[in-house]
């Protein structure tokens, strides 16, 4: 028995020596089993090498071959897919099927070949195979057809320099300052005029006896930060129950009085 | 209409690295006031491509717009130029590109229902990094598979303006065609050729 029927082709160059005996280095032998993509491309190549008809497969047959390359597989230690012993029992299955007597068949229990599902699925894998291979014969980019270009010159981008008139640059020098002394204020203020302190200077100023009106507190001179420094110190000593605020009436001024 | 249209597009068109959309062409050349129609821009292409007949170089529309590539019949010689770029794509890859480009959107586990035997990591791997094919969403099972597709890259890339120009699938055969024709052939034969005592095997012995 020979293999010519079906040319075999490792890796797209036919194999003229074919994998028969001793003679055949296990090497290309290797390689062959090796190309194959899984159970149902290995059943496709047998049944193309042995021209059977796809519709009518001698499971019989198939099966022992198929079982052959798969124990080929084994002694080569090529690592078999799952798959691959799934399909063995999955033949086996099928031929037994075959081999059961049928049940008479009845109009609604329609006889359905056991090798039904198999072929679908032989031949819907056969598509694929046949749509890689147009899509390979198909012109593709850097391999048969080569894309032109050229590069950009160097870009020279005109750099356009305005007019600047003196008052601009006050304006914006003005705008820097402005920014820059908020920004003073935040950073440095804390440090010194410390909340404690306040609140001690505060409390100094009060005696229980008598109300202080709570603008008296707040010295403009020292700017935002002051006034704020000196709220959070009245809120505190409020918090403490040290001093306590008084208002007689909505928008009346408010006073202060220490506790005690 | 400007005067040099042509050449504009002749400049954009080398020099932008992909192909390009008239829209593109027609938002890169309008100026305000001066809007470009997508009828010249094509007139302008026209010519370009006539001028450009009988040179190395010709311009092609492909999926994602215009671009210019060297005529075909030079390939052998672009060939040697490029020899060590051109890649060979393993039956794998190519059988899962072609169940994406058919089957599209289609999960991972649908392209090893069809090939029988699991996807590996990598040729999907590779297939996203050619930006042949992208993950356009989920599909609402358990395990959320993601569903792939092609891509306009994939369709530049081999030359073509939509999948309508791929060659088609090869007809199925009718399933119910063919278990009625698998019952005919059962009937006509006994059981012989299933039981056939020769070992046909062409496989070496050991």
């Amino acid at each position: 028995m020979t293999f010519s029927e079906a040319p075999i082709k490792i890796n797209g160059e036919q194999l003229i020596e074919l994998p028969q005996d001793l003679y055949i280095p296990p090497e290309a032998l290797r390689i062959f089993l090796e190309t194959f993509e899984g159970p149902l491309d290995l059943l496709l190549y047998l049944i193309k090498k042995e021209n059977f008809n796809i519709l009518d497969i001698p499971i019989a047959d198939i099966t022992r071959q198929y079982l052959k390359y798969i124990e080929l597989m084994g002694e080569l230690q090529i690592e078999l897919a799952a798959e691959y012993l799934l399909m063995a029992a999955m033949l086996a299955e099928i031929k037994s099927r075959l081999l059961l007597p049928k049940p008479a068949a009845t109009e609604e229990n329609e006889e359905q070949d056991p090798r039904a599902e198999l072929v679908r699925r032989l031949q819907e894998y056969e598509r694929f195979q046949q749509a890689a291979n147009n899509l390979d014969a198909l012109p593709r980019v850097d391999r048969d057809f080569f894309i032109a270009e050229t590069d950009c010159p160097p870009l020279e981008y005109e750099i356009v320099k305005p007019e600047v008139s003196l008052s601009d640059i006050f304006q914006a020098l003005q705008a820097v300052l402005a920014r820059a002394k908020l920004f003073a204020h935040h950073h440095i203020a804390l440090e010194i005029l410390s909340i404690r302190e306040r609140m001690t200077l505060v409390l100094s100023q009060l005696n229980p006896d008598e109300f202080i009106e709570f603008t008296r507190f707040f010295k403009v001179k020292e700017g935002r930060m002051g006034v704020a420094v000196t709220l959070i110190a009245v809120l505190e000593l409020i918090r403490q129950s040290s001093i306590e605020l008084v208002q007689t009436q909505p928008f009346a001024p408010i006073y202060v009085k220490a506790k005690g | 209409m400007l005067e040099d249209l042509e050449s504009i597009i002749e400049s954009i068109l080398f020099t932008a690295g992909e192909p390009v959309s008239i829209e593109r062409l027609q938002q890169l050349i309008s100026l305000p006031g001066m809007e470009i129609s997508s009828q010249e821009l094509r007139s302008s292409l026209e010519n370009l491509a006539s001028y450009y007949q009988n040179r190395g170089i010709e311009l092609l529309e492909v999926a994602s717009g215009y671009r210019f590539q060297a005529r075909v019949e030079f390939t052998p010689w672009l060939q040697r130029l490029h020899a060590r770029k051109s890649v060979r794509y393993s039956r794998t890859f190519l059988e899962t590109l072609a169940l994406v480009i058919y089957r599209q959107p289609i999960t991972r586990g649908e392209i090893e229902e069809v090939r029988g035997v699991s996807v590996s990591t990598q040729i999907i791997k590779s297939l996203l990094e050619l930006e042949w094919i992208r993950a356009i969403g989920f599909r609402d099972v358990p395990g959320k598979p993601a569903l792939y597709s092609t891509t306009q890259k994939f369709l530049d890339d081999f030359n073509l303006k939509s999948l309508n120009e791929l060659p088609t699938l090869q007809e199925p055969k009718n399933l119910e065609q063919l278990e009625k024709q698998l019952i005919e052939n059962n009937a006509n034969k006994n059981n012989q050729v299933l039981f056939e005592p020769n070992d046909t095997s062409n496989l070496p012995t050991h």
